[in-house]
């Protein structure tokens, strides 16, 4: 923890992959005030309008100019606890297994779990344990992506903690986000968390195997996402299956090349 | 709990802010929270009595000021007041996402001493 500035809260017990990492404890304060400090205190405003969120948005401009450089295109999957982000993430890397070659940072309070599932498919897997911090950040997700062989990898994925609210506004640096809505929690999901279905780019309908069992209203499932999540693209799928993956592979292989394509952005 | 993360930075800012003005103590810190941002006043209320302990704005007053939500009309090229993502133009009844204003989460000032 930082005395100086009370820095540390939220940020003291993030593991990643294994290894414990110190908050940063520097910020570089300036203190080139050029004249003596003997002045009595009298109480002054100092207007700053600044964002609250700049120095996670820095870092994450700063993941995206490194991962344009790798070539790499990067996706950041969120969606409430359960709804079946590890599966699907899996899934695609079984699927795409000898087109492209995916890599996953993975998120979560506690355990290992998800890495251990994601290891079975047999690709690289770094796990980020947060302890209390119910978002990804771009630092933990810089710090990461450091432990993983990036040259080794074409897709990167990042698994956020399950949780609507929270991840909505830490830019990772990602290319695309994606958002997960399962049958089987309720069609009005995008209403009731409308700044992260708004902020995707992707939006899957996921567990498509359940929905006849679960009750799950396609049309006004699908009604609420194109309202929240207008300019998204949408697929309905099931991990479990594998009905509609096609679909959601041939998007992420056409991506991939449009990615490659682009130059290294301005960092 | 991200509202812990966003006070923390609050704090943060406002500290470094202090330091460089060579101020001793803060003693107000406002905000600016837009009613699309996700953050929610009470909870940022319940952090900072959690994220100032121990630094400078230990004894700071907390102000929160609440931004409304604006949507920009490309038809009419006027903006009317909104409550969601995706809002109808009370005038032309076009659909329009083009937010304006309601997404702020700014530290806005500090008072110093
Ligand atoms: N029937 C069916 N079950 C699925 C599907 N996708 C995931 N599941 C199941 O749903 C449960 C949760 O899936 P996970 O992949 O662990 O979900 P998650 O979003 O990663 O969960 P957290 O990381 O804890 O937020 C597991 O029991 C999966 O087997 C699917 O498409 N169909
Ligand atoms: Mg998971
Ligand atoms: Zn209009």
């Amino acid at each position: 923890m930082c005395k100086e500035c009370g820095c540390g809260l939220g940020g003291g017990d993030v593991k990643i992959g294994g290894h414990s990492h110190e908050h940063d404890q520097h910020h570089g304060h300036g203190h080139d005030h050029g004249h003596s400090h003997s002045h009595a205190p009298a109480p002054f405003k100092l207007d700053l309008n600044r964002s609250l969120m700049e120095k996670n948005n820095l870092l994450a401009e700063h993941n995206r100019g490194f991962f344009r450089a790798k070539k790499l295109l990067v996706l950041n999957v969120v969606s409430s606890p359960g709804s079946g982000k590890t599966t699907f993430i899996r899934e695609t890397a079984v699927k795409l297994a000898g087109k492209l070659r995916v890599g996953v940072i993975v998120g979560d309070l506690a355990t290992d779990n998800d890495a251990a599932r994601l290891k079975t498919a047999g690709i690289p897997v770094i796990q980020i344990t947060t302890g209390t911090v119910c978002h990804l950040d771009a630092d933990m997700v810089s710090k990461a992506a450091a432990q993983l062989d990036l040259d080794k990898v074409d897709v990167l994925v990042i698994e956020n903690v399950g949780n609507l609210v929270c991840p909505a506004d830490y830019d990772l640096g990602e290319d695309l986000r994606v958002v997960l809505l399962s049958t089987t929690e309720g069609e009005d999901k995008p209403l009731k968390y409308p700044p992260m279905f708004h902020s995707a780019q992707v939006a899957i309908v996921t567990k498509s195997d359940l929905a006849a069992a679960a009750g799950f209203n396609r049309e006004l499932a699908l009604a609420n996402l194109k309202r929240v999540s207008h300019h998204a693209e949408i697929f309905e799928l099931s991990s479990k299956t594998g009905e509609g993956m096609k679909a959601w592979l041939d998007f992420l292989v056409k991506q991939r090349t449009l990615s490659q394509q682009r130059t290294a952005g301005p960092i | 709990m991200h509202e812990v993360s966003i006070m923390a930075e609050a704090v943060r800012m406002a500290v470094e802010a202090a330091q460089a003005a060579g101020a001793q103590r803060i003693i107000s810190l406002r905000l600016r929270i837009g009613k699309l941002s996700g953050a929610v006043p009470e909870a940022l209320e319940f952090a900072w009595d959690v994220v100032r302990n121990g630094t400078i704005a230990e004894n700071a007053r907390l102000e929160i000021e609440s931004v409304a939500a604006i949507c920009w009309c490309a038809t009419c090229q006027s903006e009317f007041d909104c409550q969601d993502f995706l809002n109808e133009c009370p005038r032309c009844h076009n659909l329009s996402g083009d937010l304006r204003r309601g997404r702020e989460l700014d530290i806005a000032a500090v008072e110093l001493e």
